[in-house]
């Protein structure tokens, strides 16, 4: 019920503003400055939600980030946000919200039936029945389970609203802009470079927002200061490593302005972090306490003076502190007529004008049907323990209660401080912060001059079954009898009461019960409150949308592919490309009309007929410079580097210190102290960091600089019998001769007037020229090259073909042979592992296992029939299990007219000429073990 | 997210380092280390709880390596260097 | 008393009042035959098993905080036996079997949901090292299928299958028999059926030191006293080194902590777990409603259980990127957990250099899995002094030999 404009003088609603919304179908008005909450509350909507297990009639009990029941979905149709509290909603024409579990409404939800069973589904019961009838059971049971929980639905379409990140440092941050952050925040600016002050509401005051007085000026004083910055509707949800908050700002979520991002990530840097992040009241434990109607009082005071909504007619207030004369005298200012104050302390200074104390009292129970009509009281034996007789029932559509305060230390969770235990306030407070941290306000426990608690964790329960009906965790409906029935069960640890129960880890993470539950335990198990611990609040403070966290880090943005520097002429060319070691790469260069298997068989063909070209371009590149370079060569590869001639090239394996092959390449010495090195291409960068740690950490006397390269160059292979030729065609000024210019040699010169480097050596198998031009100029190489070659049958070849090239003559591709696993013999490449020198991994080779005669090693297969082997398929001798088909290398060669394959098989080079069986899912084939190299083994069309 | 203090660029954000792990409180010489000797000095690491120093390598910055005091259980870091003053 | 619907209506008669404890809480006795460090999953399993295959019943099992608390109930819960290697598969084979069997075993609903791992696959590298996967885990009795995208759309609507995403699904590995479990429950049901068989559980016993003479430990020193025994078992993954370095050696493992996060509850809408390795998360749903949601160690040696939010952030955008409707859903609970990792990826149950020392650590990101063949074998290893046929490969000594179990091997294809 809205309350009139005299009795809130000081409400920030603008009347002048209604608003339109729809809540669970019906139409309601509100205003300009209310939350959801407020307007629902203002409409006299009682039951809002339903809880999570029991499916109870739930109402809107707090203000803030604390409220555990009033939970909806906001939006409609495909782009829906489930779960979010209607106090933390700010109103806007034409909002739709739904609450979430029920059906069909929260008012009249058939899912209510679950909570006649109540007593069948105590804390844990999953745990003790649907074991059987069979193995499996559970998975049946669990689909019904599964279907009765949760709470919202979640988004059927794409947000395809923008979320931003923002860094920003500071001298001081400060958390929360209530009365303390405000006086922080000001005697911050006069000292301080840069101020910063985060506020989760739409405007500055916190707990003073429609009061009187207090914060008069300070947010005008703050705005005008030049080094001070406001950011309202903004949470920091956590605290992390020095002084990093991470906060989200609201920006355009309830806008249509589609220049505001929907939400900004702030991480923000702080030299010193104030929290002023108030404290949360503590809801009273007592049978009925669920009901909508019996809700915080400090939220009903704030409903009453900040938005102008009666929550009630006639209240009664229930209380074991002083605070709650705030409560009542806001209520009352308001026009609320207050029945009684219910104080369960024998004696309390707490004496309102006109209101009747009734001193040493409790609530017995809260009666209603579907919200609160009365409250039946009983005064208390001295130790609270008990109710007496002489029980009095009070008409009453509002109870109010305030268990105490628990100062809001969420942030603290992560690592910046603990929580202690302080009995003379009944809380926790901050305790062992870090230097750079301060707590101010209701935050450090200042809970008012003369503030004075005296525990109340839960009322007495009269009968059996009061216990489970005096609720702890409203969200999760954990009641005093799941606690107790925890404790009795040994679940004493805290933590063990939180999982077994799931109090505490609902939406509202324990906001309002968590301390009541730890008091309620200690009680149960007679320890001390402050021996117990408390359970470690974990970040987020409150729940954040994935979209914020992830920012622009979506889409096409969620890693930015490379493409080749040649993409646009293999674009050209028809090439269908793939991601392939970090790359855009043309996989295949299919014809009109043409299957892939054909393109790649032709392909094939015409490498080994006439010529190709191939764009290598994504090979790690590396310049190694300085007089020490044939050392670092000769370290940190397994062969010889010593003798290699100026203008010549080699293969070579580096190794980890393990002794397996991590990183092959060829390397061409370009002078007497530089030298070219070649990787792969998802090695390049990893040989670089490799070079760079041995060098800085192990190597410091060595001269030399490594220096990558990859993204300098452009590597088009022409590989062919004919690439000799082709290569003649472009203006060059360099002799190609076999004697001029032999296999793994490197010469440096132009070409297609081009400045380029050609590397001649071979991957293929055939005559090969790598020739490496500036990137930038790679498409006028492709092209001039297209063009030279047409007459000799050029044609562009891609990853696939490469593969088939390879493995007709067994060279290894890191990754696949090359696996982690596998060392230089057991490639069939000792004769790459250098007897003279000291190079990384040399002493991991002579270790035992490296000695085992069942070492894995590379063999070719070839098929008995004509069907190709399975990649990856199962090698067999009889029974006996000897290895794998090496993955991607098994094809029906198109020059051989045979299915060939490679392997790593036990002992497989003892193996070479005997017969295997190959399995796979749903297919088995004979082979013959035969050597790896199945193309021209004396490679002869290399050195022409 | 820390913020690690490279020796050559100042302060930075955790996220262009890469950690490189303890710096290794054996050292053995490989040609004349029995298997065990290289196994111990090759995988096996002290993993201290606490204050240990470790390598960082400014990775997606000036690609130096430094070495750093962080305590593994705080993440509190005290002093750092450059390579060649670790031990 | 025995779990089961009846008992649960009976008590409920009586408001359930009469619920006798899951597991006492004795005082340590002076002595006893094998002390077990570590009341996780792992520790209170191992225990269970020395008094149910071996009849060792003279156990106490010491746990520093809760039971359960450590990576126990910090993971995701999943539970598959899709490794590569022979000895791998075998061992986790094993552990899934003794799931499917657990709550009845124990007589604890521990909630094993064999919903399904979906693996991912973006490219034909991808493909081809999934054949050979798939192959090796056939042939070890393994079953797996494969879905395509047409499959992966009708199943896991959620999913973003267009040729359009950033990793464009081009196919995925389902291991029908992998699942989920209440994480919690599997200690609690340990737990409960090893204080059975007579088995101590002694919470807020922390060890300080270990005593020896010669090569053998007599006694730990503890928070409530100094506790002798017979044989010593370490189960404290995440402080495995710290309980190594009391008794005098060193181990080939680092500690990482491990993040994950759960959303908000959801009303069902993934009935499987999906990961990828290419976009690096995996993702399930949780019987309450939660997503949640795993991906990568953070990269430096830790023993602070939070992790960086670096991390997070990746592994949002990278749910995002196979789940793009869920931009707000929201992100409800972050944590970590602090994972021992190996060289090789794989864990070791092993004897140690001190004679009557075992340890069972290197569990890495996926200890849950192993808990009941973790518990079996070391069990087994601890009461005979060698190891179970299927630990043999997980020993100590394969450091030194170089015979490592390398679980990365099938991993990116480099060319």
């Amino acid at each position: 019920m809205r309350i009139a404009a005299d009795q809130a003088p000081f409400a920030r609603i603008d009347r002048s503003r209604p608003v339109r919304f729809v809540f669970d179908g019906r139409s309601y008005e509100g205003f300009a400055g209310d939350t959801l909450a407020s307007a629902l509350l203002a409409n006299d909507v009682r039951v809002v939600g339903r809880s999570f297990k029991l499916h109870r009639a739930r109402g809107i009990m707090g203000q803030g980030a604390e409220e555990a029941n009033a939970l909806v979905t906001l939006g409609e149709g495909a782009a829906t946000e489930p779960n979010v509290r209607a106090t933390m909603i700010e109103l806007t024409d034409g909002l739709v919200a739904r609450s979430v579990n029920t059906w069909p409404s929260a008012r009249v939800d058939l899912g209510a039936v679950v909570g006649w069973f109540g007593l069948l589904l105590p804390a844990g019961f999953y745990y003790k029945t649907f074991m059987g009838p069979g193995q499996g059971a559970w998975h049946i049971y669990e689909r019904f389970i599964r279907r009765a929980a949760g709470l919202g639905h979640a988004p059927r379409a794409t947000d395809d609203r923008r979320y931003d990140k923002r860094h920003a440092h500071c001298d001081v941050l400060v958390v929360g802009a209530g009365p303390a952050g405000l006086t922080a925040a000001i005697a911050a600016a006069d000292t301080c470079n840069s101020v910063l002050v985060l506020d989760e509401q739409t405007e500055a005051g916190g707990s003073a927002l429609g009061m009187p007085d207090r914060i008069v000026g300070m947010v005008d004083r703050l705005r005008s200061a030049p080094n001070v910055r406001v950011l309202m509707r903004t949470t920091a949800i956590g605290l992390y490593e020095q002084n990093l908050v991470v906060a989200v700002e609201r920006m355009g979520d309830n806008t249509a302005d589609i220049r505001l991002s929907a939400q900004r990530l702030w991480k923000i840097r702080a030299e010193r972090v104030v929290l002023a992040t108030g404290a949360i009241e503590r809801p009273l434990v007592f049978d009925g306490n669920d009901l909508p109607g019996v809700m915080l009082a400090s939220a009903s005071a704030t409903y009453a003076m900040r938005y102008a909504v009666a929550c009630g007619r006639r209240a009664v207030l229930v209380t074991n502190n002083d605070g709650i004369a705030k409560s009542a005298e806001s209520l009352r200012m308001a026009g609320i007529e207050i029945a009684a104050i219910v104080d369960t302390r024998p004696s309390s200074a707490l004496a309102p004008d006109g209101i009747e104390v009734l001193r040493g009292h409790g609530v017995v129970r809260a009666r209603g049907r579907s919200s609160v009509t009365e409250v039946e009281i009983a005064p208390l034996t001295p130790d609270g323990k008990q109710f007496l007789p002489r029980r009095r029932r009070i008409d009453c559509d509002l109870i109010a209660v305030s268990g105490g305060w628990n100062p809001t230390l969420h942030l603290l969770g992560n690592g910046a401080g603990r929580t202690r235990y302080a009995p003379e306030i009944a809380c926790f407070i901050a305790d062992d912060l870090s230097p750079t941290v301060a707590v101010v306000g209701a935050a450090a426990g200042e809970l008012g001059e003369g503030y004075s608690v005296r525990p109340a964790w839960r009322m007495p329960a009269v009968g059996r079954g009061a216990p489970w009906r005096q609720f702890i965790d409203l969200h999760n409906d954990v009641t005093v009898g799941d606690l107790a029935l925890a404790a009795r069960e040994n679940y004493r640890s805290v933590e063990h009461l939180k999982r077994y129960t799931t109090m505490g880890m609902a939406h509202d993470q324990g906001k309002t019960s968590s301390v009541n539950a730890l008091g309620i335990l200690s009680e149960a198990i007679d320890r001390p409150l402050a021996a117990l611990g408390t359970t470690r609040a974990r970040p987020p403070y409150t729940p954040v949308a994935f979209a914020a966290v992830a920012g622009r880090q979506i889409g096409a943005l969620y890693a930015p592919k490379r493409e080749l520097p040649a993409h646009v002429a293999h674009l050209g060319c028809g090439a269908v490309f793939a991601e392939s070691g970090g790359w855009m790469r043309p996989m295949h260069y299919p014809l009109a009309g043409e299957s892939t298997a054909d393109a790649i068989r032709r392909e094939v063909l015409a490498v080994r007929n006439a010529v190709g070209i191939v764009d290598n371009s994504a090979l790690g590149k590396v310049e190694i410079h300085g007089p020490d370079a044939a050392i670092l060569l000769d370290r940190l590869y397994s062969n010889d580097w010593g003798s290699l001639a100026v203008g010549r090239a080699r293969y070579g394996l580096m190794l980890t210190e393990d002794g397996m092959v991590f990183d092959d390449g060829v390397t061409a010495r370009l002078s007497d102290t530089h030298y070219l090195m070649t990787t792969t291409s998802a090695g390049a960068g990893t040989v670089v960091d490799w070079i760079e740690l041995w060098l800085q950490r192990a190597w410091r006397d060595l001269r030399v600089f490594a220096t990558p390269v990859t993204h300098h160059w452009a590597d088009l292979t022409i590989a062919g019998p004919r690439a000799r030729d082709l290569l003649g065609r472009l203006s060059l000024d360099m002799d190609l001769s076999p004697e001029a210019f032999p296999h793994l040699a490197i010469r440096e010169g132009t070409v297609a007037g081009l400045p380029a480097r050609i590397l001649r050596a071979s991957f293929t198998g055939e005559l090969s020229f790598e020739v490496m031009v500036p990137a930038r100029s790679a498409d006028q190489l492709y092209n001039a090259v297209m063009e030279a070659g047409r007459d000799l049958g050029i044609t562009p070849f891609g990853v696939d073909a490469t593969l088939i090239l390879r493995a007709e003559k067994g060279h290894i591709l890191i990754g696949l042979e090359a696996d982690g696993t596998t060392t230089p013999d057991d490639l069939g490449l000792g004769r790459l592992v250098s007897r003279k020198k000291d190079f990384i991994g040399r002493r991991s080779l002579t270790l035992a296992d490296r000695l085992r005669p069942d070492r894995p090693q590379l063999v070719g297969l070839q098929s008995d029939d004509d069907r190709v082997l399975p990649g990856g398929g199962v090698v067999w001798s009889g029974d006996s299990k000897l290895g794998h088909v090496v993955p991607m290398s098994s094809c029906r060669s198109p020059v051989l007219g045979r299915c060939i394959a490679l392997a790593l098989i036990a002992g497989g080079r003892d193996r070479i000429g005997s017969a295997v069986t190959v399995t796979a899912i749903g297919s088995q084939h004979r082979a013959s073990v035969v050597s790896p190299v199945f193309l021209d083994p004396k490679n002869g069309r290399i050195y022409v | 997210m820390l913020i690690l203090p490279c020796p050559w660029c100042g302060p930075r954000e955790e996220t262009e380092f890469a950690c490189d792990g303890e710096v290794s409180s054996v050292s053995v010489d490989p040609a004349t280390a029995s298997d065990g000797a290289w196994a111990d000095a090759l995988h096996n690491r002290t993993n201290r709880k606490g204050m240990h120093r470790e390598w960082w390598c400014h990775r997606r910055g000036c690609r130096q390596w430094f070495w750093i005091e962080r305590d593994t259980a705080t993440n509190q870091l005290r002093n750092s260097g450059l390579p060649g003053t670790e031990s | 008393m025995r779990y089961s619907i009846a008992s649960l209506l009976r008590n409920a008669l009586s408001y359930h009042e009469h619920w006798p404890q899951a597991w006492r809480s004795p005082a340590p006795k002076p002595r006893y035959e094998v002390v077990i460090i570590g009341g996780g999953g792992h520790g209170l399993a191992t225990a269970y098993y020395l008094a149910k295959n071996h009849g060792i019943t003279d156990i106490a099992v010491l746990e520093k905080g809760w039971i359960g608390g450590g990576n126990t109930g910090r993971n995701t819960t999943g539970i598959r036996s899709n490794y590569l290697h022979d000895a791998s598969a075998a061992f986790y084979d094993y552990s899934v079997r003794l799931y499917e069997e657990l709550s009845r075993t124990l007589n604890y609903n521990i909630m094993f949901s064999q919903r399904g791992l979906v693996s991912l696959m973006h490219s034909d590298a991808e493909l081809a090292q999934a054949d050979r996967l798939r192959n090796a885990l056939h042939a070890n009795g393994i079953e797996t299928d494969f879905m395509t995208v047409a499959d992966l759309a009708r199943e896991i609507p959620l999913l973003d299958t267009s040729p359009d995403a950033r990793y464009p699904v081009i196919g995925a590995v389902r291991q029908k028999r992998a699942g989920t479990a209440r994480h919690d429950a599997v200690a609690w049901a340990y737990a409960r059926a090893a204080d059975g068989l007579g088995v101590h559980i002694i919470q807020d016993c922390a060890v300080r030191g270990i005593r020896r003479e010669g090569d053998r430990v007599t006694a730990l020193e503890t928070t409530q006293g100094n506790i002798a025994a017979g044989r010593v078992a370490i189960a404290v993954a995440g402080h495995s080194s710290v309980l190594a370095e009391m008794a005098g050696f060193r181990l080939p493992i680092v500690s990482y902590a491990l993040q994950a996060v759960v959303s908000e509850p959801l009303k069902p809408m993934l009935d499987t777990i999906v990961g990828s390795t290419a976009v690096h998360v995996y993702l399930t749903q949780s019987d309450k409603g939660e997503l949640v949601i795993g991906a990568s160690r953070d990269g430096y040696p830790s023993y602070a259980q939070r992790g960086s939010f670096g991390t997070v952030e990746d592994m949002m955008a990278a749910g995002l990127a196979l789940f793009p409707t869920l931009g707000r859903v929201k992100l409800l609970r972050q944590w970590a957990g602090i994972v021992d990792v190996a060289p090789d990826a794989s864990p070791i149950v092993s004897k140690t250099p001190v004679a009557n020392l075992y340890i069972s650590t290197g569990w890495g990101t996926g200890g849950f899995k192993a808990i009941p063949a973790g518990g079996v074998v070391f069990a087994h290893t601890i009461a005979l002094d060698r190891p179970h046929a299927l630990n043999e490969r997980y020993g100590l000594d394969r450091f030194t030999s170089g015979r490592l179990m390398d679980e990365n091997a099938a991993a990116a294809v480099r060319h």
